[in-house]
Formats: structure tokens, sequence, C-alpha cells
């Protein structure tokens, strides 16, 4: 037995016992052989409920754990299946969704609460109207914003909600809108318990309903210590079914290195966020399974449409025809990253594999260049976000391997570079020339890419390209009307066509996402939005 | 002994101010706030980025601000954090019990090893093993935390499997809180084990942020004996035929001790931060990672609050290092 599995198989033994203990004490009974899972998290949730945040971190800690939804993503996958809600049909006029719940469901019992009653239609009405409603007794407890829930277009686009009876709930539109079905499978609609809410309202301490949460998910939370642990048991009555693993143990740990660490020393069977340095010793580990998929999100270079001469398609085209792309996934994403054609990922339906990219040609752009009356060139810009994101892990380096390739079609580029926070407001008020930025999907509807990122009426915020096309934009706002799948397939993989011939981007690069875990670990997939679920996650003894 | 105290807290008041300034406007003059940053690449219209501006109160002057947080601070409230939404006293509360008890540990240890070693240091002077302290202080000092961290881990944890990779405790052991310092918690709560676990949890962060202080302090001390023990008095002392321990440990020593004390006074400063990165290695659920994150997110109550609260723990170990003076020099105790 190698050293290492030895420590791993002493620490699993320490683990077990830790588990039989915890569950002793939480569940009150003698269990034995209880499994327990730790899961290295690189950090604190913002808090336990998933309505106020935007941070994957808390949508692990709550979303995915103690909560469920109305319609939820299949596991692993972008394509939505039912949750709390059975069933629904969408009106002939795509404005009023039913939705028929499921029955049977249990809240979780806690300290602070013991259900009286199953999950009903009075949960899913008190969820939605306490963000939609600024009157509602709820709205404004612990000083909340509901920045998902607007930031979506939810308080503009819902007009009515309504218990039609105890298992049967109305959303009424103010106009069809295709992704909304999408937007209710996102984590900022989980569903929290009215009953609990108005107990804890009724108690005089109505923030218990944020910090102590209740959910219908498959583990609920035993205890929080904030940067250290956060320790969960799986539910006995969830309504798929309890969990195969009895204990969840979030460690908190936000180097990447130590988390490998751990992961080496069997402190952990999972863990997040690897550095890309550590990837060669993760694969060439034998008690390391490294599981990969390309990430839900884009990495480009936008041009600011608005000013001279990006305002030419001819010009743009050009300079995306002079980047390497190939040499920046090998440099920047070391290999962990595949080359972009179209603004959405490969993993989002409608997806249009006919689209050919621009291909890499120095001459040719050089020519492009010439016709569009920059035949020497021209000086110009380009913004370098400071911080490593998912879809860029050096934006530095980018940028200058980018002005590199433009330097050989006569185009100087000068880098630059603010704060993030300063970035962000700059680039959102445009200021710059191009920029180099990228996009992390929230709920695989393409309309999350190609109308929140590309739309005019996303100029001035998320459309950082400023790029306003009126052949492209009736497209994609059609497509947001319609609910047939099959035509709003068709009208996205013709948006994709004229996003193409327009080039208000170079699309860069999908990075792609690793999973480092003990090879004890079965049932583990990774979920394309970011998160983490370990519901139908099992250990091997 | 009373008018030097009180003279040091009339010192502190005008400092306290000047602190509470800085905090205020130190994370304001960063660019970037909280909206933008909550609202990441999805941006915000500039319509809701004020509403939630004036929600927080950040569309006021910032002298009004800056009234208000002061008058709040002295009823004892700091406000709550724009992102976890709970008060910044009562997560600082929560989490300064791990910085304190890293940082006594850390102080110690320094101490422990630095005095004696600066003392052997200077009474051997021009050895071997004078030379070998100075070079390992100073290596000690120019190490990196981060790098020396890391190294750590992967040498004892990593190869050896003597300690934990990190965190406070085995996760084995579950038990809430009491004082919050793990040392005492693991003991009160009976289990089995449970101190061994948190004691062993403790040894590389103590090394780890314990290694500068050490090595200021060893140097520190070793040249304040060299002074001491070419004075007349030492002479005087060895001329009467006093053994050399005594000369060195008694009449040398204790009068070396003023500036060593003020040295271990400053490095708590320096503990504090060096605490933020050796916090972060550890995954140690202290105050400096959370100052840390809360700067990132442009939490500003988060941000004047801690950097207030631990300006003040600074401020008041300075203060007891002030009246230590008094204790060991009977010349600053009587004011002459």
């Amino acid at each position: 037995m190698s050293e290492s599995v030895h420590a791993e198989v002493h620490i699993m033994k320490k683990l077990l016992l830790a588990s039989a203990a915890m569950l002793a004490v939480a569940a009150g009974s003698g269990a034995v052989e209880a499994k327990t899972f730790v899961f290295c998290s690189e950090g604190s949730p913002e808090g336990f409920n998933p309505q106020f945040y935007t941070a994957g971190t808390t949508f692990d800690a709550t979303s995915e754990t103690i909560f469920n939804r109305l319609v939820e993503f299949n596991y692993g996958e972008t394509t939505l299946g039912p949750g709390l809600a059975e069933s629904w049909d969408i009106s002939e006029d795509g404005k009023e969704y039913t939705f028929h719940l499921r029955q049977g469901v249990k809240w979780h019992t806690t300290k602070d609460f013991t259900p009286t009653r199953e999950f009903n239609a009075d949960d899913v009405v008190f969820t939605f109207m306490r963000q939609l409603d600024k009157n509602h007794p709820f709205h404004a407890v612990g000083g909340a914003s509901y920045e998902y829930f607007d930031s979506m277009g939810l308080p503009e686009l819902i007009t009515k909600i309504e218990k039609i009876d105890d298992h049967t709930v109305k959303f009424t539109l103010k106009e069809p809108e295709a992704p909304f079905l999408a937007n209710l499978g996102m984590d900022f609609a989980s569903i929290l318990s009215a009953e609990y809410a108005d107990q804890m309202m009724q108690a005089g301490t109505p923030e218990k309903l944020d910090n102590n949460p209740v959910g219908t998910g498959p583990f609920q939370l035993v205890a929080y210590q904030k940067d250290a642990v956060i320790r969960y048991q799986a539910n006995p009555d969830f309504w798929k079914g309890k969990a195969k693993i009895d204990n969840l143990i979030f460690a908190i740990t936000p180097d990447a290195s130590v988390r490998f660490q751990k992961l080496q020393a069997g402190e952990c069977h999972l863990m997040t966020y690897p550095n890309p340095a550590d990837l060669e010793g993760m694969k060439s580990d034998p008690n390391i399974n490294l599981m990969q998929q390309e990430g839900l999100n884009i990495g480009y270079l936008g041009y600011n449409t608005e000013k001279k001469p990006f305002d030419d398609a001819k010009v743009r085209t050009a300079l995306t025809m002079a980047i390497d792309k190939a040499a920046i996934i090998d440099a920047v994403y070391q290999g962990a990253g595949t080359v972009a054609k179209n603004p959405i990922p490969p993993t989002i339906w409608s997806y249009n594999e006919a689209v050919e990219d621009v291909p890499y040609d120095t001459e040719g752009a050089k020519k492009l260049l010439a016709e569009a009356g920059f035949a020497d060139g021209f000086e110009t810009d380009i913004w370098a976000m400071p911080v490593q994101r998912p879809y860029n892990p050096n934006a530095r380096r980018m940028a200058e391997m980018i002005q590199s390739d433009w330097a050989k079609i006569g185009v100087r580029a000068n880098i630059v570079s603010f704060e993030w926070g300063e970035y962000l407001k700059r680039t959102a008020a445009g200021e710059h020339q191009t920029l180099l930025m990228g996009w992390t999907g929230d709920n695989g509807d393409p309309d999350n890419f190609l109308h929140t990122l590309l739309g005019c009426d996303a100029v001035g915020s998320a459309n950082r390209a400023r790029w306003c096309y009126k052949p492209y934009d009736d497209i994609v706002v059609q497509a947001k009307r319609v609910t047939d799948q099959e035509e709003r397939t068709r009208l996205y993989e013709e948006a994709q066509v004229i996003f193409k011939e327009q080039n208000p981007w170079a699309t860069i690069a999908h990075s792609v996402v690793f999973k480092p875990m003990l090879k004890s670990v079965k049932g583990f997939k990774i979920d394309p939005f970011g998160g983490h679920q370990f519901y139908q996650v099992d250990i091997e003894e | 002994m009373l008018r030097f105290f009180l003279s040091r807290i009339a010192v502190l008041i005008p400092t306290f101010l000047g602190v509470t300034l800085v905090a205020f406007l130190f994370i304001r003059l960063l660019p970037g706030d909280p909206v933008e940053m909550m609202a990441g690449e999805r941006g915000t219209s500039p319509e809701r980025h004020a509403e939630l501006m004036a929600r927080f109160g950040f569309d006021r002057p910032w002298w009004e601000q800056y009234a208000s947080f002061l008058g709040n601070v002295l009823q004892g409230d700091l406000g709550n954090s724009i992102v976890t939404k709970a008060p910044v006293l009562s997560e600082f509360l929560t989490l300064f019990p791990a910085t304190l008890e890293l940082s006594i540990c850390a102080i110690l240890f320094a101490i422990l090893f630095g005095l004696p070693a600066g003392v052997l240091a200077a009474s051997r002077r021009g050895t071997i093993f004078d030379h070998g302290v100075m070079a390992a202080t100073l290596t000690g000092y120019s190490m990196p935390i981060f790098w020396w961290g890391l190294l750590l881990i992967i040498l004892f944890s990593g190869i050896l499997g003597w300690t934990p990779v990190s965190g406070r405790i085995d996760l084995l052991y579950f038990f809430e809180p009491v004082t919050g310092f793990m040392l005492i918690d693991s003991l009160l709560s009976d289990q089995d084990g449970a101190f061994m676990s948190a004691f062993s949890h403790l040894v590389l962060p103590t090394i780890v942020l314990g290694t500068i202080p050490l090595a200021v302090i060893a140097r520190q001390t070793r040249s304040a004996m060299l002074e001491v023990l070419s004075e007349d008095y030492v002479r005087t002392a060895r001329a009467k035929g006093l053994p050399t321990r005594r000369v060195v440990g008694l009449h040398a020593f204790r009068n070396a001790l003023i500036p060593v004390v003020t040295t271990i006074g400053l490095q708590t400063g320096v503990l504090l931060a060096g605490a933020i990165l050796t916090e972060t290695i550890f995954s140690w659920p202290g105050v400096g990672k959370w100052l840390i994150d809360s700067i990132f997110r442009r939490d500003y109550p988060s941000v004047q609050g801690g950097l207030l609260l631990i300006a003040s723990v600074v401020m008041i170990v300075n203060l007891l290092v002030d009246l230590t003076y008094g204790l060991i020099d009977p010349r600053i105790r009587h004011g002459r």
C-alpha cells in the first residue's frame, strides 16, 4: 500500500468515525458507517438565501444543496426538467405559465422550525412576491437587494402571480418571453417556506429565514463557521430519495495549491478551481481523477463599434483575421481552452456548427485593412482586465499577444488596464476602443449570451462592444417572443451567422473547467453552470 | 504611575480619531464601488446604480457619511456588511479569536526562540554560533510568507505527513465555539484527541507567522545586548568576579530589554499584517482574510469597521507595552 493511499485510508476511517458521531448528535440516533463527503471549496458563502446573491460560491452552499426550484436543470446538462413543479403549461400567446406542483414534498425540520404542512402554492407565491413586490413585508428584511431577479428583468416582466389552488400557480407576463422558464431554473428562484417566514415574522426574528435556511433540498444545514467549515446532513425525507452520502462537509480552503495538498493528503474528496500549474501533477497522481469539460463561457475581444474605425465591419474582420487564436490557447489557457468561433459555447443548444470562423491570415488581414482605407494601419488601445476570470486566466498576456499580432498588419496598439471595478465602470461607459472581456452563462439559454451581451438595449451595461445592429437585434428579440424551441433554434442559428459577418467581437476561447477528485468518488458530473451538486455523488468503499 | 497611564490614554484619543478618518477615506479612495463590483460583467444601468448607492447611503457627501459613521461608532454600532448583511462587529468578534490565538502563539514562539538566540549570539560574538544566528534570522526576515507557508506544507504535511495541511482542527471534531480559542474550546469539549488535533493544526501557521518577528527580536536582542555588554557597569560586574551567567543574565539582559520590548510591541502590527497571508494559506478563519475579501468587494462598512477594530487592538497592545516599560525601568515609571 503506497504512502498516500495509506494516508487516505487512515483519514477516511477518521471521517467515517466523525460522520457517525455527527449523525448521532444531529439525528439523535446511533447511526453506523455513515458516509461523509468532504468538498474543499474556495470561499465562504455570502449568506444562506440565494435570492440575494450572484456568486457561485454562495449557490453551491445554498441553492444546490438546501433548496429546490420549480424547474431544474438536468444533472450535468443545460436542459430543463421538472423540479418542484411536476409539469407546466404555456398559453398560446406565451404570456401565461401555469405550474402544477409536486405533492408530498416535505420541508426540513430544524431547531427553529417544525413544518406543519408540505410544500404548496403559498410557498411559490411567497418566494416570488418577496422579490417582486416592494411593499411585501419581507422585501426589505435584512437590507436585501435582489440582484439577479432584478437584472434578469423580472420586475418589469411579471405582472401577476396567482395561486389557483394549493397545487397550481399561474405567472402572467407583460409580453411573451421564452427564456422565462430557464430563469426559473436559476439559483435565485429557489423556493422558500412561507410557513417558516410567517412564524419567524411573528416571533420578531424575520432575518432567521435568510440566516438559518429551511429548504426542500437533498441536504440540510447543520452548522456553519465562517471561513472554516459548513456542515450538512442528508435530508432523509428528500422527495427524490435520500442522497447516497450521509454527511456533506465544505472545508473552506481559499488557496488553490493548499486545496491540492489537502486532496493529496486525503483531507477532502473533491476540490474546486485548481491552479493551471498543478494540472500536470494531478494527471500523474494515481489517486486522483481529473475530470474536465468545456465551460459555459466565452472570452472575447470586443470592438467599440461606436468609435471609428471600429464602426466599419471590414476593419473589425481584418483585425480578427490577424489574431492567432491557437497560439493564445497554448500560451494563455495553457491548453485548457478551445478556440471559439461563435459567441455561445458549444454546450448550449442552437450552437451553429456550420458557421465558419474567420481564418488566421495576416496577409488577408492587411488586404482587407487596405480596402477599408487603412493601408498604413492606425493606432488604438487594447483594454485588458487586471483580474483572472474563468473565461480568461491572463488578460494581460492575451493583450500582449494580440498587440504583436496586430503590429504585423501595421496596427499599433497600447495596452490599457484599470483596477477591476473601475474597468467595469469605464468599459460600460464605452471609454475603450477595444477591450478584453467575457461572460459565464446564467441559465443555458442562448438569449443569455446573444441578447444579454449583444442586444441594443444592453448598450451601456453588458453590451460593451456597444453593437446595436438592427437586422441582428430584430432576430434575437423575436427569438425571445416565440416559445417553440425549433423556431427559436433556427432564429439563434441565423443570429450567429449575422454575428460572424459583422464581427463585433473577435471570439477567442471557451475555457475548460477542471475538477480534480479522489478516484473513490463516484457519480459526480461537472455542472455546465459552474456549480457543484452532491446529491448523486457516492464514495466507493 | 497613574499620571503616566493617563497621559498615554490622552494620546490615544486623537490617534483613534485619526484612524477612523483614515479607515473611512482609504476604502473610498480606491477606484470602483460596491455596486459596480456586485454587478460584475453584467453591468448596471446608471439609474439602478444610483438607486443602490442611495440605498446604502453612499450618495451623500463624504463628511456627512463620516459624521454618521463616527456617531454610530461612539454608540458601538459599526454598521452592517453590504455583502453578508450581518453586523460588522459580530462578524469581527466571530473571527477575531482565531487571529488572536494564532498571533499569541506566533509571538510566544518568536520570543521563546528569538530572545535566547539573541542573548547567546551576543555573548558569543564572532563565533560560528553568532554568524549562524545572524544568517538564519536574515533568511527568516527575507522569506516571503506565502512561499514559506507552502514550502512547510509540502514538506511537513505532504511529504512527511507529520502535520495537517490546513484548518484549525480535524473535521472529526465538532463542537460549538465557547471562547473562540480552539485550544481552550477543544479542552472544554471533552472530546478525545481534540486538543492535540487543535495543537497540531497550530504548529505550521505559528512557525510561518512567527518567523519574521523571531528574526527581528533575535537581531534586536543581539544588538541591544552588545551595547549593554560594553557598558562600564558590566565591566565592573565582571571585575567583581561575578559569574558570566549572572552578568549576562541579570545585569546586562534586564537593561537590554527596553528596546526589545519596544520591538515586540511594534511587531504586533506586523503580525496582523502577516496574519492576512498566513490565514489565506492555512485556511485560518481569522480577520485578516475577511478584511482582504471585504476590500476586494468594496464592502465599505466592513473595511472601515474592521480597520478601526484592528487599529484599536494594535493601539491597546502598544499601550500595554508602554506600561511594561514602567515595570522594567523605574525611571520611566517615576517620570524622571
